[in-house]
């Protein structure tokens, strides 16, 4: 014990400092992700065949493994002096939250019960009323379990990002590694399972905050 | 009034799901569309307020052409009310029932009068079913609270697809009870979507009976039921229409026809029976009992004759089947 007291003495800044840095990352990389995939996903239950081709592609971009994405990255950001640190590693997170995201939206709406729906148009809500107030609201739980999916999917994935040097608690993680110290890899992987859990909190009670009780049941 | 003219409905050339169908609503009257299932009766419900488009012909709603109403005001102008779960799971029940004088901007104030109004009409206490939510009522509520939504911003016209479909027999009555009081308040011209014989009978002003998209017989229930126009309305009314048709009169009729047998003061166990009952019901009544009589009482409570099956049987043969074999000869 009197090792690890030693440990955290020196490393608890640099700990702090990097856990920061995963969690401004993966947030940023969320963020952009849910203004992309949420109207992304609205607008495919309008539109059948688009769907099965967009859901497609971002099933294919979730199997590739994440080394090999960010690997990918480089090349292609080197063209505008950006081949490592942080834009790359942001933009294979938000590939990566895609497809959870949009899924679950796309699914979410598209299952609300046809004859709500039908009630819906029959008492003369418009296209954008009927979203706002009877689809989304009614598949907000189906909805914020996918972005769940992708926060906690992204901290784990973001680990690697430390490869292509966006720094982050994968930092920790790949010095223990190489410099066989089991401190830094053991420390640095409870921060990164701390951080999920308590990000999936969050996000549950911000959850349930916003879901009826009606609905939540 | 809403006037359907020569409406027909086709998908590609081989399939007719309309076929000329041509009949009007009256002002303040309801229309029960029946018929058995794929009859057409919910597509020309929903014909009405575009939710379905109209092949060929043309509906008129209170002097104006469907076709010609932007379908967002139409459906704003029309109640519309379906079999379940049409209430919104997120919304309270205020919410629920005020969500066309949202979309039409009433005022708070406004919107709170018509609330409390409504649930007035239902026997529902504003204040405290105001907050909570759908799937906290039973069915019948939930069902009762539909037909008010439908009633929310009053409008002249209310679609009812199969409304009381989903609740058991006893609530299903008390519920067609309580709707036909309401519409003696507020007169609204309806169409009305049932498969159930006995709910046509008792709800309707005038029957449409369709099959595969064609009307029947467009006709009172009375006249359905005692002159039926062809094999298939007598088959569709089945072999105890005349029974079915006894709920149309009431001890009072009969008591103006034949009149009611005396009093017999030493009979005291045997049931009672109100005059404005109808006589289908007082038929079972008098099936169920050892007694051979009940004993009518009028409004005052007071007996004012007693009733047989053999009168029941006198007065069947007197105004039904004597219309019936009329219709017959000519």
């Amino acid at each position: 014990m009197g090792n690890w007291a030693r440990f955290l003495e020196v490393n608890a800044p640099r700990i702090l400092e990097l856990t920061i840095d995963h969690a401004v990352l993966v947030s940023l990389a969320i963020v952009v992700a849910l203004l992309i995939g949420i109207p992304l996903g609205i607008y495919l239950t309008t539109n059948q065949y688009l769907a099965d081709t967009v859901l497609q592609i971002a099933s294919i971009t979730l199997t590739i493994p994440s080394i090999a994405l960010f690997g990918v990255m480089i090349p292609i950001f080197s063209l505008i002096n950006q081949g490592i640190g942080f834009v790359p590693a942001f933009v294979a997170l938000v590939l990566y939250s895609q497809l959870p995201i949009i899924r679950n939206t796309y699914t979410g709406i598209k299952n609300v019960n046809p004859e709500m729906r039908d009630a819906a148009i029959g008492m003369g809500m418009k296209t954008h009323q009927r979203l706002l107030r009877v689809e989304i609201p009614n598949a907000l739980p189906v909805i914020m379990a996918g972005v769940r999916t992708a926060v906690v999917m992204n901290i784990g994935i973001a680990v690697i990002a430390a490869y292509i040097g966006a720094g982050g608690l994968g930092v920790l993680i790949t010095q223990g590694i190489s410099r066989n110290d089991n401190y830094l890899i053991i420390s640095g992987s409870i921060a990164v399972a701390i951080l999920a859990i308590i990000a999936d909190s969050i996000l549950l009670l911000i959850q349930k905050r916003f879901t009826k009780k009606a609905i939540a049941e | 009034m809403i006037s359907f003219n020569h409406v027909t409905k086709s998908y590609g050339e081989e399939i007719t799901a309309i076929d000329d169908v041509d009949f009007t609503v009256e002002q303040g009257k309801i229309v029960v569309l029946l018929g058995p299932s794929g009859c057409g009766k919910t597509t020309l419900l929903r014909m009405v307020n575009q939710l379905e488009t109209i092949t060929k012909g043309e509906i008129v709603i209170n002097g104006e052409n469907s076709k010609d109403l932007d379908p967002i005001e139409l459906r704003r102008k029309i109640g519309y009310v379906i079999q379940s779960n049409g209430l919104f799971p997120n919304m309270t029940i205020e919410e629920n029932v005020m969500l066309v004088p949202d979309l039409l901007g009433w005022s708070k104030k406004d919107k709170r009068e018509r609330f409390s109004y409504l649930m007035k009409l239902i026997g529902l206490d504003a204040k405290d079913y105001g907050k909570r939510y759908p799937h906290e009522l039973s069915g019948g509520q939930q069902q009762r609270i539909g037909v008010v939504r439908a009633l929310a911003a009053d409008p002249p016209v209310m679609l009812m697809d199969e409304p009381f479909g989903a609740l058991d027999p006893i609530i299903r009555d008390k519920i067609q009870e309580e709707f036909l009081q309401i519409q003696r308040e507020v007169k609204k011209t309806i169409l009305f979507v049932s498969h159930d014989i006995d709910e046509a009978i008792k709800m309707a002003d005038k029957i449409v009976l369709l099959r595969d998209g064609k009307i029947m017989q467009f006709d009172t229930p009375s006249e359905m039921l005692a002159h039926p126009k062809n094999e298939f309305v007598s088959q569709f009314f089945g072999k105890d229409r005349a029974i079915k048709g006894l709920s149309l009169h009431t001890v009072q009729n009969l008591r103006e026809v034949i009149g009611l047998g005396p009093v017999d003061e030493a009979i005291q166990d045997t049931k009672t029976i109100h005059v404005h009952q109808d006589l289908r019901n007082t038929l079972s009544m008098l099936l169920n009992q050892e007694a051979d009589q009940v004993i009518v009482k009028d409004e005052q409570d007071e007996n004012i004759g007693t009733i047989t099956i053999d009168m029941v049987q006198k007065y069947l043969h007197y105004e039904i089947k004597g219309k019936m074999s009329a219709s017959q000869e000519g």
